[in-house]
């Protein structure tokens, strides 16, 4: 188990950092630092893939001196994967901090248990 | 290949250019675009459905050139299509039922953008339903939320956009959690086709090896998308999205979007993990639990609630609790009574938002209970429609809630550590669906002395009542021949694995 562990460093430290970047985005009441939370979290997640997608000794699979064994090469997918992930993952977090914008703005505050205080008491 | 086998296909291509180029129209051509657009979804979601009963078997669609395990395929059965051509219906009805509200409640020149969104999720929803690729399925989730987010935040006040950060942050950690499972499946199968994954989790499953990896992907995936559709613990944003977004939103929300992750989960228990293995791990004992709890914790909030769309919305609550309630159960009856409670639920929950928001229009745009007090004879279409609905609900036999009461009984009797908890909380659960929906009725059908507000007649609202109408017709046909219907879904199932 300790051994596999130390092998495996990579995936666990991608792990740890995915649990942080979890609670961050739980438990923060700053919108500021849910949002850096929701970045560690979708980070931690490429990390992993990454880590596991790449294999010691080989290279990306761009043939440029003919060789064309699959053993030469790392898998590529998972590197796509990261691509599309971290298409969403901005897309997500751009709307996220316009939301915040929008309620700055109104309520001049980034605390949304705050918020959600003055929405009850406003009664709307 | 036959030109029917590519009709789903083009429907999830027409919903994404139909939102590329409503976002350059004016409001008019884009709402004229998005119902066309809608009635093409369906006419072509029917000729498939239509196929796939003519040749009994499911058929795959390999999107791109790449063949089976490297590929994107689209794969179509009888539940996919069946599924598809609903939404559609529930989608057209909601729209056409809130068009005049929406007017009035979104912003001046900004309308065509709620068509764009509506484009957009009607895609992802297909796409959900539809794909046979969980890393495509991950993305179109995605663009459900980023959608959903839209239509809630669309109604701007300060109330919407707290709940749509709420929703947002929810629904994000949903996400992480069901990206992480993804990819941890990935590494354990070396696929991402659903069938291909499937042939080698039974092998590791079979050799034993990987065990707890493999529960802890499960566990990431069903509470990730848990989560996702507001399984009671998670609900905290549903009754603030639901109850001040401008009410096509609210009605599209709570019977398509948070539908659409329940149907996703389906798929990945019976086309991902395999239905055995899933039963034999222990989440589907704690779908079980929450699934009760939320049962009897989301119609105790709705009885507490003194606004009428803040209750409907907690009812959706008790509802989802119902759906996971038949997950759990962990038997094909249960399964084919919560997708049985997917139908008859979307069809419900919109028809009473549209009904309570013609209820509360005549009331003076008030929610409150006692404001409301005679409002089923000013606007007599919507206060029969929403009676229908209440029984609905309630389970009064004629309706489609009756069925699905039914067979989550029949469920339940078949399941023997299950059955008295099940059928306790169904009973507790139907006797408090009782109460606040008999309570509202009751209230809107008192008469008052003296008529504060003007009551309107079918020449003021010919879209409207026709559309209840529409919701009506819907729901009694779910309620009476439900037997078709239910086979249709057992067949559907059968045909996933």
């Amino acid at each position: 188990m300790g051994a596999n562990l130390f092998t495996n460093y990579g995936e666990a430290v991608a792990m740890i950092l995915f649990g942080i970047g979890f609670g961050n985005l739980l438990l923060q009441s700053n919108l500021i630092k849910k949002i850096i939370g929701l970045n560690i979290m979708d980070t931690a997640i490429y990390l992993f893939l990454a880590e596991k997608g790449y294999v010691e000794g080989r290279v990306a699979p761009i043939v440029v001196n003919g060789v064309q064994e699959a053993e030469a090469y790392i898998n590529p997918i998972p590197s796509g994967l990261v691509l599309t992930g971290i298409v969403v993952s901005v897309s997500v977090s751009a709307l996220m901090l316009s939301i915040t914008i929008r309620l700055y703005r109104r309520y001049h505050t980034l605390d949304l248990d705050e918020i959600s205080l003055r929405l009850k008491k406003e009664g709307l | 290949m036959d030109l029917v086998q590519n009709f789903p296909a083009v429907s999830i291509l027409l919903c994404l250019f139909a939102g590329i180029i409503s976002s350059g129209l004016k409001e008019k051509a884009a709402r004229y675009v998005n119902t066309v657009l809608i009635a093409t979804v369906m006419f072509l979601n029917a000729c498939t459905l239509g196929y796939v009963l003519h040749t009994g078997e499911a058929f795959v669609y390999v999107m791109g050139k790449f063949p089976a395990p490297w590929g994107n395929e689209i794969r179509v059965g009888v539940l996919e299509c069946f599924m598809a051509l609903f939404f559609c219906i529930i989608m057209l009805l909601s729209l056409l039922g809130g068009r005049k509200k929406l007017a009035d409640e979104v912003e001046e020149g900004k309308t065509f953008l709620y068509y764009v969104l509506m484009n957009l999720l009607l895609s992802s929803l297909l796409a959900l339903v539809y794909t046979n690729d969980l890393f495509t399925a991950y993305v179109f989730v995605e663009i459900n939320t980023i959608a959903a987010c839209g239509l809630i935040m669309i109604r701007q006040n300060g109330r919407t956009i707290e709940a749509a950060a709420r929703y947002m942050i929810m629904s994000l950690l949903g996400s992480g959690m069901l990206l992480m499972g993804i990819c941890m499946l990935y590494d354990l199968t070396g696929h991402l086709l659903m069938s291909n994954i499937k042939e080698q989790v039974a092998i590791l499953s079979a050799s034993g090896e990987y065990r707890i990896p493999l529960l802890v992907t499960i566990a990431l995936m069903s509470v990730g998308l848990a989560i996702k559709s507001a399984l009671f613990p998670f609900h905290a944003w549903l009754p603030d999205a639901y109850g001040y977004s401008t009410v096509s939103s609210a009605a599209v929300l709570s019977s398509l979007v948070s539908k659409g992750y329940i149907f996703l989960l389906i798929k990945i228990i019976y086309r991902v993990i395999g239905f055995d293995i899933f039963e034999a791990s222990k989440i589907i004992d704690v779908l079980f639990v929450f699934g009760l709890m939320g049962m009897i914790f989301g119609s105790l909030s709705a009885i507490k609630e003194n606004d009428v769309r803040r209750m409907i919305a907690y009812s959706s609550v008790a509802q989802i609790g119902y759906i996971y309630m038949g997950i759990g159960m962990g038997t094909q009856a249960g399964m084919a009574a919560s997708v049985f409670h997917i139908l008859s639920h979307a069809a419900t929950k919109s028809l009473l938002f549209i009904a309570a928001i013609g209820l509360t229009d005549v009331s003076g745009g008030s929610r409150k209970f006692i404001d409301l007090t005679g409002a089923a004879y000013r606007n007599k279409w919507a206060g029969v429609t929403f009676t229908v609905g209440s029984l609905s609900m309630v389970g009064v036999p004629l309706f489609s809630g009756f069925i699905s009461k039914l067979l989550f009984a029949q469920a339940a009797v078949q399941n023997n550590g299950k059955m008295l908890p099940a059928l306790i909380v169904l009973g507790i659960s139907t006797i408090l669906n009782a109460i606040y929906f008999m309570k509202t009725v009751i209230r809107i059908y008192t008469p008052v002395e003296e008529n504060k507000y003007e009551c309107i007649t079918f020449k003021d609202m010919k879209l409207y009542a026709v559309t209840l109408v529409c919701f009506i017709v819907l729901n009694v046909i779910l309620g009476v021949s439900s037997q078709p219907i239910v086979d249709l879904i057992e067949q559907g199932l059968a045909m996933f694995s």
